[in-house]
């Protein structure tokens, strides 16, 4: 369904170029999730912003269903299928929650339509519905908005960003049970980009990044062990993971 | 029932989204005469006989009821001032809409300039909504230059909601309030310039009795080489609270100036101000180019959420 090849980008720093990522190649099925996961700086959320469009890679192919969208613009990787959920959202002064959401869903939805979205992300829906998307909401209130935009319709893959990042333990909880329902569609394919030991649970395949490459892909239940006998930063990484 | 004509009613859409109808309590101005206008049980409107206008008597019984006033100027060069007095009874509760627009297919400047006093009674709750707007294929200018007065007696509410969105070359709008004990002002201003259009506005309101409150929130948008100019201010002149709240986003070539004043002349004053001006935040666009759009139409959404 995604075919990632030898994907790089780069940003000028100075008088040096800096690799973020190299040469990166990997592949996620139809109805598949994949939990991206490294070390901090490592470039994770730089690949998923370039599977969205919103960096430009310097080389590389993303094909998505057979169809080259490595040209293609933010809006244009939305309207063939991708659903991207930021790592901070950003907040609009004026709009409220059931206008984002029918703006995400394409589509005027109606208030119950919105209240029902909300409850998935474990938000208490008639609070909220028509709140304003600003700086009276929390940090956390946010990032269940913006899931609930992602899921306010089909897409054929959905990238989530540290989706698990301000989010307390009880939304935390909904918020698998939403990622669970998504497996369940085997037309939606799920790139999530976490730290979160239940995430990786639930995943299909996990891939590490590090240093800008991939450090390891595979099933979970064979990467891990595997990873823990290669290069020390990786093996620290993981090490990390197990006693969190 | 008075005709009106195509212009008039095709400018009374975007002053009067309410719908103006010549039902209840109307009175559509049209070139500076009075075009149609009628009463109800409640709400009385009488022509001024010493300047042009109207005085207008809502009753203590009014309850949920709209009065309707628009402004239409469709004249070339023509400048029309106009004095309305609004004399509101203790415990009524009334929506006034009061939008004007100037359609001016000329080359001479067409002007209004609408000076309303609202005198407000014990426990009344008034609503009040203006929009502006500008039309015409002339290159003469629209020019609005509201002037509002209000007094506000003890524990009543006056919602002020003023819009313009296009088409007014100049305007320059003079608001004062004067706000009794334990009465409630709220002001939504909401502006949008585009080319060479200046916008001004000035405010002052007076907090003079215990336990009043005012809440003035002001969002615009300057496009191109428009100009925009903002001085709200709040006199705390007993145990009060007030809060002024100035956004502005700014575009192309645009000028914001945002000079909120707060002024206490009592310890019990408790006076707040912000004001913000800046471009459309990046992020903003990003995030609702990933559900589809393009850029222009992100920016149309971010401006409309805005301004809503």
């Amino acid at each position: 369904m995604l075919k990632v090849e030898n994907l790089s980008f780069s940003v000028q720093e100075k008088d040096a170029l800096h690799n973020i990522l190299s040469d990166i190649s990997f592949e996620v099925a139809k109805g598949e999730m994949l939990v991206i996961t490294g070390p901090n700086g490592g470039g994770k959320s730089t690949l998923a912003k370039v599977l969205m469009g919103i960096e430009k890679a310097d080389s590389g192919r993303v094909m998505l269903d057979g169809e080259d969208i490595s040209a293609y613009d933010i809006d244009e990787r939305a309207k063939a299928g991708i659903g991207y959920a930021f790592q901070q959202p950003p907040r609009f002064k004026g709009m409220t929650v059931d206008k984002l959401i029918s703006l995400a869903a394409g589509e005027k939805k109606t208030e119950a339509e919105c209240c029902d979205l909300l409850s998935r992300v474990g938000l208490c829906a008639q609070e909220y519905v028509k709140r304003e998307v600003d700086n009276t909401l929390s940090g956390g209130e946010m990032k269940r908005i913006e899931i609930a935009t992602v899921l306010a319709k089909p897409h054929k893959l959905c990238i989530f960003d540290e989706p698990e990042a301000g989010i307390d333990l009880w939304s935390f909880s909904m918020l698998i049970q939403q990622f669970e329902e998504i497996k369940k569609d085997e037309n939606q394919s799920i790139i999530i980009i976490s730290h979160q030991e239940r995430i990786m649970e639930m995943a299909d395949r996990v891939m590490v990044i590090e240093d800008g490459k991939v450090a390891a892909i595979g099933r979970r239940g064979d990467i891990l062990p595997e990873l823990m006998k290669q290069g020390p930063s990786c093996c620290a990484y993981l090490k990390k993971l197990e006693e969190m | 029932m008075a005709e009106i004509d195509k212009v008039t009613q095709a400018i009374l859409k975007y002053i009067d989204e309410a719908g103006f109808k010549q039902e209840g309590a109307f009175n559509l101005r049209h070139n500076g005469m009075s075009l149609c206008h009628g009463d109800s049980e409640h709400v009385k409107i009488v022509k001024k006989e010493d300047k042009p206008g109207i005085n207008i008597y809502i009753d203590g019984d009014t309850d949920g009821e709209e009065v309707h006033i628009p402004v239409v100027v469709d004249a070339t060069g023509f400048t029309d001032k106009v004095y309305n007095d609004f004399y509101i009874a203790e415990g009524a509760n009334v929506t006034i809409i009061a939008g004007c627009g100037i359609h001016n297919s000329g080359h001479v400047a067409s002007q209004h300039d609408g000076v309303h006093s609202f005198f407000i009674a014990k426990g009344a709750n008034v609503t009040y909504k203006e929009n502006h707007y500008g039309a015409g294929e002339g290159d003469g200018a629209r020019i609005l230059n509201p002037v509002t007065k209000i007094v506000m007696d003890e524990n009543c509410v006056f919602t002020m909601d003023t819009t313009q969105i296009k088409g007014v070359d100049s305007t320059k709008r003079e608001t004062e309030v004067e706000i009794g004990a334990g009465s409630k002002l709220f002001v939504i201003e909401k502006l949008m310039t585009h080319g060479d259009q200046l916008a001004e506005s000035n405010m002052e309101v007076r907090l003079n009795g215990e336990g009043s409150s005012a809440q003035i929130i002001s969002r615009s948008v300057a496009k191109e080489n428009s100009s925009q100019i903002f001085h709200p201010a709040a006199v705390g002149n007993a145990k009060c609270n007030a809060h002024i709240q100035c956004d502005s986003i700014i575009m192309d070539s645009a000028h914001v100036r945002s000079i909120p004043e707060i002024d206490a002349r009592h310890l019990d004053a408790a006076i707040i101000h912000e004001a913000a001006i800046g471009r459309i935040n990046d992020e903003q666009l990003i995030k609702l180019r990933t559900m589809g759009m393009k850029e222009e139409e992100a920016e149309s959404v971010i401006i409309e959420a805005f301004l809503n």
